[in-house]
């Protein structure tokens, strides 16, 4: 039996909920801008690479070049998303 | 919410529906009941996990979202065909282009086009389903739940009315303060999840299920297309969902991220609507790409011109749909920069399109042409598609936009590009696959009557719209006076508009006449076509290939036929295994249903209730166990005996 219970998953499961929680919490605690935001952007990657790790099974694939394709397009989008939001509505606002 | 406001009341019009929305249920629950389908229905259908019978309901549902659409527009074309029209008002008027619009681009297109690649992927990829069966299900049913969770809008609630692109601070709470909206943000929300999975399922299948010997160069264009729609899916798709969350809460819970007022803002919805909204149109147009590949190459008789540039510029068009959404804000006051930047990269995207112009003249260069009906939509879209695409590169000069912007020249540009694209493309597609799906031919000339009066009627529907534009005519507008001399355009743009109505029913009426006159297909292989889902019987028996093909090289059918090699082994049959039906999706896809309906309306504790009945859903799907099961080699021998008359 213990060796059917999906620890893995259930720990998963807790840390995304404890992460979820210290997110919310920056708006509670009285932070400065910056500290927030710091927090914020920490957990979201710890949150990111949970899902894939934990859930997503990531790097379990034995082909490491569609691995490293889908990152690549991946960070791609991810980066041009942020970045190009950015760019469009703060930094290239006239 | 007020009771009274939960129907839609005082047009006579809505009524009507409703009315015949009632009929029609009663009239189908009748027949089922009479007709004793009901099991039937539940056992070949509703449960279906089967890659052929889901992309055949996706087709289905959406001919229908294409009738529905289309009686939308029609009713906006007889409004705008005089001046100063009172046939709708100005919110009947704003709703009816908003539900268009949502329906022919997220439930008309993206299910025509997912239900095309359900039906044939598997089989140009020599594969026996998906790699997620039961996950295409609950795609599907996923998808349905948003359709009709959409639909009802129009009837119970009030339907959305600030635009396809619903931006903010009108779509907000303060300046629409009907439920409308709120079914935007949740049936677009549901069936996008749905859209999302089957992202996933596809690039699986496609990397990790193609038969011995076919190599990604090997691929049929088709699958290439879909291959690479399909990770503009996975990546696009999940901005939609934050962005729908983000709307849901700010209009279901009062949070501030698009209004104008507590640091909210309320442009970053346009930007992020649109970040999602161009890949989005590149999803639909690029299995039409596909599709026109496959078919043009089959009807000329030749293998595609340029094979690896046309995979190379579709990498291209994925990687660059994702740098030029701002294009569609270029009035929001953005500096030189910013839209210089997306100016070019708008206009670069014409360069990997045009190589692809340029690769399908060549395939017909010299090639034995047939003009089947598949073939007309075919020969059709290249000149209009390219005119759709030359006044894109118009709209893409921004300094050019400003005058551009939000007439009738860019509703005449995206039809443009939409019509011939994604629509001519499907409907070739249905004509072409049609014989491998039901197993027999749509008849010729009622087709080819159906595809002249749908071509003339879009030309002229739509180009008096450019000149409209130009003359300052513009979108979204219920009415205009006489005096400002639009009418006559107008006028001939609605009966261009009836004609393309007349040619959807004919096209309609050819499935009836086919069913009841077309002779049946024996061979499977109608069109002397060139990849490998024309080696195997039509209709197609549920196990697809009773025997894995061997590939040896690209359009691996026709090099069967012509090196007289053989694609399947010798050999006795062996046994398949198959997964088992299941209503689990169905289900789910009805609770997603009331879910989404009761948060429209904001009844939390009964959405909650739902919620509930989600999870426990997946919990029951964690703990089955499922092994599918197995067909005999007897059984397949059998089979393959009664439909190629023959042993293989
Ligand atoms: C069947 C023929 C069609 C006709 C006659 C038609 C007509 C129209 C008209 C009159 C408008 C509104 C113009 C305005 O006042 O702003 C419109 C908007 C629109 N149409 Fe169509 N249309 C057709 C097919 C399609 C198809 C096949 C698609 C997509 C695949 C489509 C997508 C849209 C979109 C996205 C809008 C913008 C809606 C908005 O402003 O929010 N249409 N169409
Ligand atoms: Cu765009």
């Amino acid at each position: 039996m213990a060796r059917l219970f999906p620890i893995r998953h259930v720990m998963g499961y807790i840390f995304s909920l404890v992460l979820s929680l210290v997110a919310l919490g920056v708006i509670y605690w009285d932070l400065t801008f910056t500290a927030g935001i710091v927090i914020l952007v920490i957990c979201a990657l710890i949150q990111a690479s949970l899902q894939l790790v934990l859930f997503m099974h990531i790097g379990e694939t034995s082909s490491k070049k569609q691995l490293y394709l889908n990152i690549g397009y991946a960070v791609f989008v991810g980066v041009v998303t942020v970045f190009g939001t950015l760019f469009t509505m703060i930094w290239g606002f006239r | 919410m007020k009771w009274d406001e939960f129907f839609v009341t005082g047009e006579p019009m809505i009524y009507g529906a409703m009315v015949s929305i009632v009929l029609v249920s009663i009239a189908i629950l009748v027949g089922l009941t009479y007709f004793k389908k009901w099991g039937y229905l539940w056992r070949e259908w509703l449960t279906t996990v089967d890659h052929k019978r889901i992309g055949v309901m996706y087709i289905l549902s959406a001919l229908i979202m294409l009738f529905r659409g289309g009686v939308d527009a029609l009713l906006m074309r007889t409004q705008l065909a005089v001046p100063e029209s009172g046939f709708l008002d100005s919110q009947h008027y704003n709703e009816i282009f908003t539900t268009h619009g949502v329906i022919m681009i997220l439930f008309m297109a993206m299910p025509f086009v997912i239900g095309l690649m359900n039906v044939v992927v598997p089989l140009q990829i020599g594969a026996r389903d998906v790699a997620f069966p039961r996950l295409n299900a609950v795609s599907f049913w996923l998808f349905f739940a948003g359709a009709m969770l959409f639909n009802i809008s129009f009837v119970i609630g009030g339907s959305p009315d600030a635009g396809w692109s619903a931006y903010f601070p009108l779509a907000s709470l303060e300046f629409s303060p009907t439920v409308g909206n709120n079914f935007y943000s949740l049936a677009l929300q549901i069936s996008g999840i749905g859209t999302l999975m089957t992202g996933v399922n596809f690039i699986v299948t496609i990397l990790k299920m193609r038969a011995p010997g076919m190599k990604l160069m090997r691929m049929p264009m088709f699958t290439w297309s879909v291959l690479i729609t399909n990770v503009i899916i996975l990546f696009a798709f999940p901005v939609l969902t934050v962005a729908l969350a983000l709307m849901m809460f700010d209009r279901v819970f009062g949070s501030q991220f698009f209004t104008m007022a507590n640091g909210g803002m309320d442009m970053l919805w346009a930007n992020l609507f649109w970040v999602w909204g161009h890949p989005e149109v590149y999803i639909v147009i690029l299995p039409a790409f596909g599709i026109f590949s496959d078919i043009i190459s089959t009807f000329s008789k030749k293998n595609l011109y340029g094979y690896k540039s046309m995979v190379f510029s579709m990498v291209i068009i994925s990687l660059l749909s994702f740098l030029v959404w701002a294009h569609h804000f270029y009035t929001m006051g953005a500096g030189a920069m910013v839209n210089g930047f997306f100016s070019i990269t708008t206009m670069l995207i014409a360069v990997p399109t045009g190589v692809k112009i340029f690769n399908w003249l060549f395939t017909l260069r010299k090639g034995k042409i047939t003009f089947t009906s598949p073939m007309l939509y075919a020969m059709a879209f290249i000149p209009i598609f390219t005119f759709g695409g030359v006044t894109g590169v118009m709209l893409a000069m921004a300094s050019a936009d400003y005058q551009y912007h939000n007439t009738m020249f860019l509703v005449a540009h995206f039809h443009y590009v939409l019509i011939p694209g994604t629509v001519f493309g499907v409907l070739a597609g249905l004509h072409y696959w049609f014989p491998k799906i039901f197993g027999f031919r749509l008849n010729e000339r009622r087709a080819k009557t159906a595809f002249w009066l749908i071509v003339v009627g879009f030309n002229v529907a739509f180009m008096p719209l450019f000149f409209l534009g130009l003359q300052g005519m513009t979108r979204r507008m219920y009415t205009y006076s006489a005096d400002t001399g639009f009418g006559p355009l107008n006028m001939i743009a609605t009966i261009g508009a009836f004609v393309l109505a007349i040619g959807f029913v004919v096209l309609c009426y050819n499935f009836y006449y086919s069913f009841r006159h077309s002779p049946r297909d024996e061979h499977g292989d109608p069109w002397d076509a060139r990849t490998l889902e024309w080696s195997i019987p039509s209709p197609v028996p549920v196990y697809n290939f009773a025997k894995v093909p061997h590939v040896e090289s690209q359009d691996a059918f026709w090099h069967a036929k012509k090196h007289n090699v053989p694609l399947f082994k010798e050999g006795p049959y062996e046994e398949i295994h198959m997964p088992n039906n299941s209503g689990q999706p169905f289900i789910l896809g009805v609770i997603m249903f009331f879910a989404g309906f009761f948060l429209v309306f904001s009844w939390f504790i009964p959405a909650l209730i739902a919620g509930i009945g989600v999870v426990i859903m997946l919990a029951v799907r964690s703990f089955e166990r499922d092994h599918g099961y197995h067909i005999s080699a007897k059984e397949i021998a059998a089979t393959e005996q009664k439909l190629r008359g023959d042993s293989v």
